[in-house]
């Protein structure tokens, strides 16, 4: 079985997520780090093809060239390859044209099961895998918090506001799995430095699409408004029902 | 002028406040505009909604599958020309939109707390920044936060009009072997639209039941700091701040709680914040909207019984 | 009141951080060099071996297929590095000589101007700059952001870098040091295993080189162990500082001594700040103070924050915000109190890790370079056919004695101990010494062990200033600002006794700049519990120096240093 983890590999949190201001997006020169939340989506891949004795893992990722560090990590959880879309005209890619340019590659991989993270870690959009089986034509099933897979299909049950669907589709399909399902590992050492060895491969995109989305301006948020403070004098909480019923939360 | 197209999301018979208040958004943004329905004998659902509704009904749409919805969405687009559609957020409405995204080429925007035909509004990085987007394709496509429009439901009757239904093969691939029944215990914490926190001032592990009390009277879910967590009052699932769960709720209570950075980082996205707290120092109150400085063993049981008997 | 803190001993010993090899040798990791810290010391020693590496690939050969590895217990070499820093470019002149050009390190700057200052609470005068001050010909660096580089050249001449791993063991076997065992990932807090558990390794090689930094953990063991420590014990000083984008350039480097410290001999408040410019846009400001003090309520974060309210300071800062902030203990025994041996079998020690810090010039990371290089070349000797191992490791002790390292800090040798006897009588030693080129005082002083100071009480904390988030910062905003977001759910690595006298569990909650140590419940009988947040801490190592002993957490936790 094959296995492809769509990653991303964004801007190390302890440097600081900070928005450019020329260019009116993330700031995405300093450290990339693959995103919490795709760790998941890797340790489910290699779950998979643990479990199933056979099989490859291959992460794919689109980004800037220094991507590709970010990408060893999954390597050195034990993925068997990494490949990097990367072509400046996707420096400032929105989903339409990241879905774009992941579909291509993915359509190149012909991987059994497709997966992807719960959300992205910078952006904090999550839906990107529904535009990508768009593209592909693949069945999709989100928020996945247990999976199983066997005889070409697969069942996930799925997390929502209402509680947990189980959804049965066939493969390929793309799976968005939820940090609920299981524990990333932490990369050994051996697996650390064999990462190095493993291929790793730069593509050009081969599907672009233009932004269809603009950012017009940023602003800092809004003050929080008439702030009140008071002490207690034995109404304080008649006085803060009044409060809340006055914002229609009670 | 825009024509919108507003996905209204229905669970057990009635469409989801989230939707109600982007439909009431569509209205006041001005130009034509209505709903939709989609599922297995919903017409009844499409009626309760006001203005025009289009209904898609068909036994093959009887799972809250997104797949199925793009192709219903796409032709209704394409056949009547919209060119603003319009969601609130969910698990269901983002993978619907996203896919509507790459069926129709159409910019999209998500996290929207505000749009004005032409703008939309958006917090960003933790809500440290607010963004205003825009879209630059002919077709453009938005999801509202959740909680971030009041639903105000359409007093006109609806005007209910036939959607054709054509589905493609993949679309149908997943099916739903069981769907989800109605959670007894309660929202999960990031989920919740009112969050009752608990922190040290709670003075013991005992007294998280103040704080379990009040949720259970206002509807939220419970909520602890790293403090009580690592001191063993709370689960560590219950965390929130830097090194727990991020949230955003419309209203949070936090009771006994300090409000350093650390957990200030995980919360300063909630719409209302209201804090209790016997330190008058405590740098909560430089970022609450209703700062109580007392005790709030003897205000909380209060506060819990006033709103039980306003709800009866 | 007279306690001493190392009356209450941490429950730790040396054998707690050597072992013999356990993992059996298939799952061994072997390599042919180890070096334990991506500071400037082991990635200068890593650089260097990459470099001999390049010129020798056949001699190379019988290392294997990892040559040179390196470990970082920080997220990313550079996470854990912290100084001022005014940096002596001769260190890494003579590692990339005929490689790099001082143009193309990562320095913010040749030193244009300085001044130093003695601070009374409202004024400033500028005294002159003492000698062994002169920043002549020198730079300012951010240390992290030089470790990274360094890291990025080491790099590229095939060196293996391997983050979030810390060595919690020194592997020793028939008395060699045979390499080192790294730490377990996944435990909780009680130590049990979670779902990710992943255990530490063994790790073997050649030679293992230890460039651990200030309190290094298992330098410690290994001075001990091999019986190579010194006539003298070390010392340390507390530094925390802040860096910050500011409106207007700062035009030179400062140095402060006087207030907000006190001069009274009582006290033993050795230290002083600094200010340095980074660039036209950013400053970075720092105390420093020698873990020597005995007042229970001096804190070093919180001096840090009065220093800034004073108008000469206030101004640098106007209109501008901290971005970062850390805190890291400094060596400042200097000559009399480094080991008799930096070498074992097997073994090599290098840079702050075994003091080789230069307390009066506040200079430190071109000695780590230096000794980091000459570790490399006595490493690689070890390959040389008719050479023995002891005679190849011999000679690192030897070329450190012939090096400049060596005759700098023996010409400032007594400078720090005498400022132990109060600031003026130890400003008047420092003129003569210095005036002497070190040969005064003939006698050595004897330095006394920082845990051995007895405490007491003044209040002094109702003076430090109230936080407004602006300009002074509580405790856990800066921690916050250190890019501090360790994993809460895992065992505690502190080492104290958890049960003592009020005096000196108010002495650790003080200290430590990161809030880990909290005055608990009273016992009744005069002693507390002391309460701990653990992952708070950013590994400054000053409770080693008071009376406990920090060990190393798990892999990557701590802080993301990143211009410190």
């Amino acid at each position: 079985m094959k296995i492809a983890v769509c990653v991303k590999a964004v801007p190390d949190a302890a440097s600081g997520r900070r928005i450019d201001p020329a260019t009116k997006r993330l700031d995405r020169s300093g450290e990339l780090a693959i995103s919490d939340f795709d760790t998941y989506a890797v340790e489910e891949g290699l779950r998979l093809k643990e479990a199933s004795g056979e099989g490859e893992v291959v992460v794919v990722s689109m980004g800037p060239e220094k991507a590709m560090d970010a990408l060893r990590k999954a390597l050195a959880m034990g993925a068997d390859r990494a490949v990097l879309i990367t072509d400046s005209a996707l420096e400032n890619a929105d989903v339409l044209g990241t879905a774009a340019a992941l579909a291509g590659a993915l359509e190149n991989e012909g991987a059994d099961l497709v997966l992807f993270g719960q959300q992205s870690a910078d952006g904090g959009g999550a839906c990107l895998w529904a535009a990508v089986a768009e593209k592909l034509r693949y069945p999709v099933v989100s928020q996945v918090s247990e999976l199983t897979v066997g005889d070409g299909s697969l069942t996930g049950k799925r997390q929502t506001e209402f509680g947990y669907d189980t959804i049965r589709a066939p493969m390929p399909a793309i799976v968005a799995v939820s940090d609920a399902i299981n524990t990333p590992r932490y990369p050994s050492l051996k697996g650390i430095m064999g990462a190095k060895k493993k291929p790793q491969q730069t593509l050009a995109a081969s599907g672009a699409a233009e932004p269809g989305t603009t950012v017009v301006a940023l602003n800092p948020p809004p003050p929080r408004g008439e702030a009140q403070k008071f002490d207690d004098d034995g109404s304080a909480a008649d006085r803060i029902v009044e409060f809340l019923a006055e914002k229609r939360l009670v | 002028m825009a024509k919108t197209l507003v996905f209204l999301e229905h669970h057990e018979g009635a469409v989801q406040k989230g939707s109600l208040g982007v439909l009431a958004k569509a209205a006041q943004i001005g130009g034509e505009f209505a709903g939709a329905v989609v599922g297995s004998e919903v017409r009844a659902v499409a009626e309760s909604a006001g203005g025009t509704v289009w209904v898609a009904d068909d036994a093959r749409l009887a799972a809250p599958l997104p797949q199925p919805r793009v192709d219903v969405l796409a032709k209704l687009v394409r056949d009547e020309g919209y060119d603003t559609v319009l969601f609130a957020q969910s698990v269901l409405a983002a993978d619907i939109a996203a896919g509507l995204a790459a069926r129709l080429g159409a910019g999209l925007n998500w996290g929207l707390v505000d749009f004005d035909g032409e703008t939309g509004t958006a917090p960003a990085l933790q809500d440290t920044v607010v963004v205003d987007v825009g879209w630059s394709t002919p077709v453009r496509i938005g999801i509202f936060r959740a909680g971030a429009l009041d639903a105000e439901a359409l007093t006109d009757t609806a005007d209910v009009r036939d959607a054709a239904v054509q589905l493609e093969d993949f679309s149908t691939a997943a099916e739903m072997v069981e769907q989800a029944h109605a959670e007894q215990q309660g929202p999960s914490i990031e989920d919740a639209e009112i969050i009752v926190a608990g922190g040290r001032g709670l003075g013991e592990p005992e007294k998280f039941a103040l704080a379990e009390e009040l949720a259970r009277a206002l509807g939220g879910a419970v909520a602890a700091t790293r403090a009580v967590v690592d001191a063993g009052w709370y689960p560590y699932s219950a965390q929130v701040g830097q090194t727990g769960k991020t949230v955003s709720p419309k209203l949070y209570v936090a009771l006994g709680i300090s409000g350093a950075i650390q957990h200030k980082v995980g919360m300063q996205g909630s719409n209302v914040i209201v804090a209790i707290n016997k330190d008058p120092n405590a740098p909560i109150f430089e970022y609450s909207d209703l700062g109580v400085v007392g005790d709030l063993h003897e205000i909380v049981p209060r506060l819990t019984e006033l709103v039980r008997s306003r709800k009866s | 009141m007279s306690i001493r803190p190392s009356e209450y001993p941490p429950p730790w010993s040396t054998s707690d951080a050597i072992a013999a090899p356990t993992d059996p040798v298939e799952e061994r990791i072997d390599v042919g060099f180890l070096i334990v810290g991506a500071g400037p010391a082991g990635l200068a020693a890593a650089i260097r071996l990459g470099q001999l590496i390049e010129e020798s690939p056949a001699t190379a050969e019988r290392l294997g297929e990892v040559p040179v590895a390196v470990l970082e217990k920080g997220k990313a070499p550079g996470a854990h590095l912290l100084s001022g820093a005014v940096v002596n470019p001769r260190g890494l002149q003579r590692l990339f000589k005929g490689r790099k050009r001082i143009e193309e390190m990562p320095f913010y700057g040749e030193v244009h101007g300085e001044s130093v200052l003695f601070m009374t609470k409202r004024r400033a005068v500028r005294i002159p700059t003492p000698p062994t001050m002169v920043n002549h010909r020198n730079y300012v660096a951010s240390v992290s952001q030089l470790g990274r580089w360094l890291a990025e050249e080491a790099e590229e001449l095939g060196v293996t870098i391997l983050p979030e791993t810390s060595a919690e063991q020194l592997l020793v076997d028939g008395g060699r040091v045979i390499g080192v065992r790294t730490g377990d990932r996944g435990r909780g807090r009680g130590g049990e295993e979670l779902g990710n558990f992943e255990p530490g390794s063994d790790i073997a090689a050649r030679v293992t080189i230890l460039a651990e930094g200030t309190q290094g953990h298992l330098t410690g063991a290994a001075l001990e162990r091999f019986g190579l420590r010194g006539e003298n014990p070390q010392v340390w000083a507390l530094g925390v500082k802040e860096v910050w984008r500011v409106a207007k350039p700062l035009d030179q480097v400062i140095h402060t001594m006087g207030w907000p410290l006190r001069a009274a001999k009582r006290y033993r408040e050795f230290g002083g700040s600094f200010v340095y410019p980074m660039g036209d846009d950013m400053v970075t400001i720092g105390m420093v103070v020698g873990l020597d003090y005995r007042d229970t309520e001096l804190s070093v974060h919180d001096l840090l924050q009065e220093l800034k309210t004073h108008p000469r300071i206030k101004r640098i800062l106007e209109g501008g915000e901290r971005v970062q902030w850390g805190a890291k203990t400094i060596p400042e025994g200097g000559f009399v109190a480094l080991p008799s041996h930096f070498h074992a079998p097997g073994l090599l020690l290098c840079g702050d890790g075994v003091g080789l810090v230069n307390v009066p010039a506040l200079k430190g990371i071109h000695y780590a370079v230096e000794s980091g290089r000459l570790a490399a070349e006595a490493a690689w000797r070890t390959l040389a056919r008719g050479e023995s191992m002891r005679s190849a490791l011999a000679s690192y002790d030897e070329s450190l004695r012939r090096s400049f390292i060596w005759s700098d800090l023996r010409e400032v040798r007594n400078m720090r101990q005498a400022f132990g006897r109060g600031f003026y009588v130890g400003g008047a030693l420092a003129g003569a010494m210095t005036a002497s080129k070190g040969r005064f005082p003939p006698r050595d002083a004897p330095t006394e062990r920082d845990a051995d100071q007895s405490l007491i009480g003044t209040d002094r904390a109702a003076s430090y200033p109230a936080a407004d988030g602006k300009l002074v910062f509580d405790k856990l905003s800066s921690v916050f600002a250190s890019g501090n977001r360790t994993r809460d759910d895992q065992p505690n690595h502190i080492r104290i006794q958890e049960k003592v006298p009020r005096e000196l569990a108010e002495l650790w909650a003080h200290m430590c700049p990161a809030q880990v140590y909290e005055v608990g419940e009273a016992d009744g009988d005069g002693t507390v519990r002391v309460k701990l947040a653990p992952s708070n801490c950013v590994q400054c190592g000053a409770i080693t120096a008071k009376g406990g002993r920090l060990t190393p957490p798990e892999g990557g936790s701590g802080p993301e240093y990143t211009v410190t």
